[in-house]
């Protein structure tokens, strides 16, 4: 009988718009059911702007169908949007493709002609990439070694991924939705540089490893990989 | 038992079919029991260069799809015993070769001869697969040319998938001094670095080579020709021997190089 007066679903209006804060001890069905009175008596009115809604679960998770459910009930016809939902608790598997996302992959081995290597995270290669082999990955690629072949970072369209090599004559260098590749002639490559987009340019340019900690300071951070998880 | 030897490019024209006939010569000049096998089917060649071709009456797809025992396909050398060429079909194509037929025929092989030596055809299809099956170890020829050191790479790359006791040795072949002096042509230290494995000899572009095998006799057999010296070099090599590069001049500022060289492979 106490659970049936004590609130489940909170409400605060913030400046940037509405926060609900939904009680994680008491059951779902019980907890939507009561949302769903509450966005009705406080649905904004029709000449009133649309209102953004946080909500905040606790330690509760939430199935693809459950949240389907909550987006109803604070749906547009309730002239509600939901802005986003935050949960305490992640599933094991989404914490999983956060690790891998974010973490250093160190692999060692030559990759040679017609090969591909391809990491989810971050590349570590100790060893070479011949002419005509190729290395891949979401995040930034490391290379202690020759890269002759094609590198490609941050393949899932992360920009600010970069490239770095020991030593640097590769066929082409992509990172994102960028390409470049060697000039015409022959050239004899650089030793320890890496090669990331330069925004103003819009292109890719190779420099000293040095600008690295001025133009990708987030590497440094953990959250970076957390973020882009 | 004996030890089954690949020797393999990817890119046709690189003296992989010469480099079987001279080592196989060589082995078999140091008293080793050799076999050499041409799995190049419909293009064989073996056989002529050295010089057995009108002796050929059954090959090895009558050896697969047992038309005959192995030994009546096998060819006796001409000039001394210790040396068999068990030749390919010229008539067939690359699909009558199973991986299974290649298996059992090597490890007959082994039972009797010391070396098997394995003649790959050109590419890394059927051929190529039915080649590499049966063998222990390989040895990768390349020339002094991006084209054909981007091919070994390719080859490099799919033998080491392969379980093999060994990792596949270098063989650069075709070096012409000149070239190489002048920067024309790849350097041995370059061509040694990209493909990062060791280096088991270097020969260089002799005529004496073209002219050896036109007539059907293997330049190993020649006891003072530069080349001839450099496959017994790698058969030495093969057998265990550590012997050093031989030096592509007369002139002794050479030295130091040929040390750096044997210092290396060390």
């Amino acid at each position: 009988m106490v659970q049936e007066k004590k609130q489940l679903i909170t409400m605060k209006g913030t400046k940037d718009g509405l926060t609900l804060f939904i009680d994680d001890t008491c059951s779902f069905e019980k907890a939507i059911f009561e949302l769903d009175h509450k966005m009705k008596e406080s649905r904004p009115k029709q000449d009133e702007p649309i209102v953004a809604v946080r909500v905040k679960l606790g330690t509760r998770y939430l199935h693809d169908e459950q949240i389907e459910q909550l987006k109803q009930v604070i749906g547009a016809k309730n002239r509600f949007t939901i802005h986003s939902i935050e949960s305490d608790v992640v599933r094991r598997e989404e914490a999983r493709m956060w690790q891998t996302n974010s973490e250093v992959k160190a692999i060692n081995r030559i990759v040679r002609s017609g090969q591909v290597l391809h990491v989810t995270g971050d590349l570590l290669l100790l060893g070479d990439v011949n002419p005509g082999g190729k290395v891949i990955a979401t995040g930034n690629i490391y290379i202690m070694g020759n890269l002759r072949g094609i590198a490609h970072a941050g393949i899932d369209g992360d920009r600010e991924a970069f490239i770095a090599a020991s030593f640097m004559n590769p066929s082409q260098l992509r990172i994102a939705d960028y390409i470049s590749r060697a000039p015409d002639y022959e050239s004899d490559g650089v030793y320890m540089e890496c090669g990331l987009v330069d925004e103003e340019k819009d292109k890719i340019i190779i420099d000293r490893l040095q600008v690295l900690s001025h133009r990708r300071k987030e590497i440094n951070r953990f959250e970076r990989r957390i973020q882009n998880g | 038992m004996g030890e089954a030897i690949v020797i393999t490019s990817g890119k046709g024209g690189v003296g992989k079919t010469t480099t079987t006939a001279n080592i196989g010569t060589a082995l078999a000049l140091m008293d080793k029991k050799v076999c050499l096998i041409d799995t190049d089917i419909g293009l064989r060649n073996l056989d002529v260069v050295m010089g057995l071709e009108n002796r050929i009456i059954y090959d090895i797809v009558d050896v697969i799809e047992e038309r005959c025992k192995l030994k009546q396909a096998l060819i006796k050398d001409k000039r001394f015993d210790y040396l068999s060429v068990l030749p390919a079909a010229q008539t067939s194509d690359k699909s009558a070769v199973t991986t299974e037929g290649m298996k059992k025929i090597i490890a007959e092989l082994k039972q009797e001869y010391d070396y098997i030596i394995i003649d790959c055809p050109a590419g890394i299809e059927q051929g190529f697969q039915n080649a590499i099956v049966g063998a222990d170890k390989a040895i990768v020829v390349t020339t002094p040319e991006k084209s054909s050191v981007r091919d070994a790479d390719r080859i490099i790359g799919l033998l080491e998938k392969e379980e093999m006791a060994e990792p596949p040795r270098l063989v650069i072949n075709r070096i012409r001094n000149h070239m190489m002096k002048s920067g024309d042509m790849l350097e041995i230290d370059e061509v040694v670095q990209v493909l990062s494995i060791d280096l088991v000899g270097i020969v260089i572009d002799d005529d004496e080579v073209i002219k050896a095998s036109n007539k059907g006799e293997p330049v190993a057999f020649q006891p003072t020709t530069k080349a001839s010296i450099a496959y017994r070099n790698i058969a030495r090599r093969i057998l265990g021997e550590t012997v050093p590069l031989q030096s592509l001049d007369t002139e002794k500022g050479m030295m130091q190089k040929v040390k750096k060289f044997f210092g290396m492979r060390a």
